[in-house]
């Protein structure tokens, strides 16, 4: 995995809460065997209408949200299903961050995995987020770090291993593979 | 020292390598159940990397989501709904083969969705890790295992190493006090239970499920109720082992035989939280205070008893999910006309699931304009329904009787609800457009499904059939 250390973008922002995976990449774009060009269907039913065309009030269509790639979501993002094609389809629509009050188990774990800035923030950092979309903020992954434009800063949540994976770029199979003689004494313990 | 919860006990002998502040646990699976949506990726990753799969005994695929629940044509082929749900199945079927790993194919007689044949074929035990590329994994819970959901990176760490990064979940235990009344469903129970502590009820936990209520469900009821545990967040359901488990699994095909057996339920009888064992959260329900239960929402957690008004919108979002539903606060759920009715998926496809709707449906008929599709768990359990007659009753009253998948409840294989459609569905999850674009669900037991078939309108399933049926 390429080392994600920082991120300097604009926020764009989907208050809603509970937005579950089904959502962000509904079930018939699943029959794909790549991880590519999900992209496109990324939050499919809301960017589109039902002839096709794109539904120009939903935020990721607007103008402003060019170029943004820090996703501000309600609590809860990500829950339901388990499929990784969510962060696959959030990074290639050009999503790098994630940022809500609380995130679900999974989506955070598949989002970590593949370099996808998946952070909790506290209530009042998170409310202030969601009425200011369009703010330019700079994620330090190290320092574990947000800095507003106006020079304030707050601190996110985010696992010590994945920190430190996402800052050095290691990779979680590589470092399981390590494991291998631990694995096979405890093989060798339990059958 | 204080005593342990069933999940430390796991854990603690799954554990390779323990977890610090720096590093997350090494934890050992003992079962990897493998599908075609969330696998195709993984194994693509271990042939980049030159990677074999560690242990394919461990392992075990079939394939459920994108397959169609119609027969074969008269040329043999299977009717896909698109080429690329085709091509899934073929991709599964060469990496199976490629990487030495079992298949239960669509031939097979022990195939089915994932959550269903592992608890049929013994596969699935207690004490035991399991995980799959699928939220619900949880399901296997019911017998004593940890068995949770997981991503397609982790699959291919499973397949590689037969091992997971994890931390350790909190622990939560839901006692379930008293008894259910009669008419009252598991999946009552568990819809309830997730409209009290919220869709995110869970999130960071495991969730032991304790109580009379628990321990006087039936096996194929505790894996509705641990099915569902991701519906609140959790990472897994449990329920400690007991007689009805080791009964339900005696002379199952993978199951211990013989000495084995013996030995096996020595441990098994180990498996449950110690009396002094500490939870981090403890949640009551009063099991009689529970009413057939229905979502009315658009996620599991917005749910109201039959007997009930729908719920205020208390903001704006939750006014959205009552439009989108098109219901009005207030308002009882009974006598909202119904388009669709499914009844199937990992949370309401076994037999005992069938033989509740049939004991609706027998001698009556599905109302005029409604589509009722039922669709068995897995092929044995197709067989057992069609053994009693099921499949006759279902086809009597006008449904249509189907093929073992995951069917409507994803709506990946071209069973899916039409826009605007109304369906009441004993799946999972009422998500916006789950069950297609523009489609509108309604979770509830296969009871009150079957209920809502037969009037046409949403409708207490207590008056379709006698209390001792459904009990």
């Amino acid at each position: 995995m390429k080392p994600v250390r920082h991120l300097h973008s604009r926020t764009i922002v989907l208050a809603h809460e509970n937005i579950d995976t089904d959502r962000i990449i509904p079930a018939r774009f699943l029959t794909t065997t790549t991880r590519e060009g999900l992209g496109r269907h990324a939050f499919q039913d809301w960017r589109y209408r039902s002839d096709g065309s794109p539904d120009p009030g939903f935020v990721l269509n607007r103008p402003e949200a060019a170029g943004a790639a820090i996703l501000v979501a309600g609590r809860n993002f990500g829950c339901g299903s388990s499929r990784e094609h969510a962060p696959w389809a959030l990074l290639d629509a050009g999503i790098r961050a994630v940022i809500s009050s609380e995130i679900a188990d999974i989506f955070r774990s598949n989002a970590l995995k593949n370099g996808l800035l998946a952070i909790t923030v506290a209530e009042a950092e998170h409310r202030f987020l969601l009425r200011h979309p369009g703010l330019e903020l700079r994620i330090d992954v190290a320092a574990g770090e947000i800095t507003l434009p106006d020079g304030g800063r707050f601190g996110f949540a985010l696992d010590a291993f994945a920190r430190h994976c996402l800052v050095e770029g290691i990779d979680q199979l590589g470092f399981l593979l390590r494991q291998e003689q631990a694995i096979q004494r405890h093989e060798e313990m339990h059958g | 020292m204080a005593g342990r919860t069933l999940l430390d006990k796991i854990w603690d002998a799954h554990a390779v390598a323990p977890e610090t502040a720096a590093t997350p646990a090494v934890l050992y699976v003992d079962l990897h159940l493998v599908h075609e949506v969330t696998s195709p990726q993984a194994f693509a990753e271990l042939r980049a990397r030159g990677l074999a799969v560690r242990r394919p005994a461990r392992t075990l695929a079939t394939m459920d989501h994108s397959t169609p629940t119609l027969p074969a044509g008269a040329d043999g082929t299977p009717p896909f709904v698109t080429p690329e749900a085709a091509e899934q199945v073929r991709t599964l079927r060469a990496n199976c083969r490629e990487f030495g790993i079992e298949l239960l194919d669509l031939d097979s007689a022990q195939r089915g969705i994932v959550h269903v044949i592992g608890p049929e074929l013994g596969a699935t035990r207690p004490g035991m890790t399991i995980v799959c590329g699928d939220s619900h994994t949880s399901t296997h819970g019911a017998f004593g295992a940890l068995a949770f959901g997981i991503g397609t990176s982790e699959v291919g760490h499973v397949l590689a190493t037969q091992c997971l990064l994890q931390r350790k979940p909190r622990a939560m235990a839901i006692e379930v006090r008293g008894r259910l009344r009669p008419g009252v469903d598991a999946k009552d129970l568990v819809l309830h239970i997730i409209g009290r502590i919220g869709v995110d009820g869970g999130t960071g936990c495991v969730i032991e499920y304790r109580g009379e209520a628990i321990r006087a469900l039936s096996m194929e009821q505790r894996m509705t109720v641990c099915n569902m545990s991701i519906e609140a967040g959790a990472r897994a359901g449990m329920i400690a082992p007991d007689e009805a488990t080791y009964a339900w699994l005696r002379g199952r095909a993978r199951a211990p035989q013989g000495e084995a057996w013996t030995r096996t339920l020595a441990h098994w009888k180990t498996l449950y939280s110690d009396r002094d064992a500490r939870f981090d959260r403890v949640v009551e329900i009063d099991a009689a205070a529970v009413r057939p239960t229905l979502s009315y929402g658009t996620h599991p957690g917005m749910v109201v008893d039959i007997d009930s008004g729908v719920p205020q919108a208390g903001n704006a979002l939750q006014q959205r999910a009552l439009d989108y539903m098109g219901l009005r606060a207030g308002s009882r759920l009974a006598g909202t006309p119904v388009d669709v009715v499914f009844v199937g998926s990992c949370t309401n496809g076994r037999l005992s699931d069938l033989r509740a709707a049939a004991a609706v449906l027998r001698g009556r008929q599905v109302a005029k304009g409604v589509r009722m599709l039922v669709v068995p768990g897995s092929a044995a359990v197709k067989r057992d329904a069609e053994r009693e007659g099921l499949d006759a009753v279902f086809r009597a009253a006008g449904a249509e009787w189907r093929e073992p998948g995951c069917s409507m409840c994803i709506a990946m294989n071209g069973d899916r609800v039409a826009p605007g459609q109304l369906a009441v569905s004993t799946s999972n999850r009422n998500f916006e457009g789950r069950q297609g674009p523009g489609a509108r669900t309604v979770l509830a037991s296969p009871a009150s499904a079957a209920a809502a078939a037969v009037a046409g309108r949403i409708a207490d399933p207590r008056d379709y059939v006698v209390a001792e049926a459904v009990a």
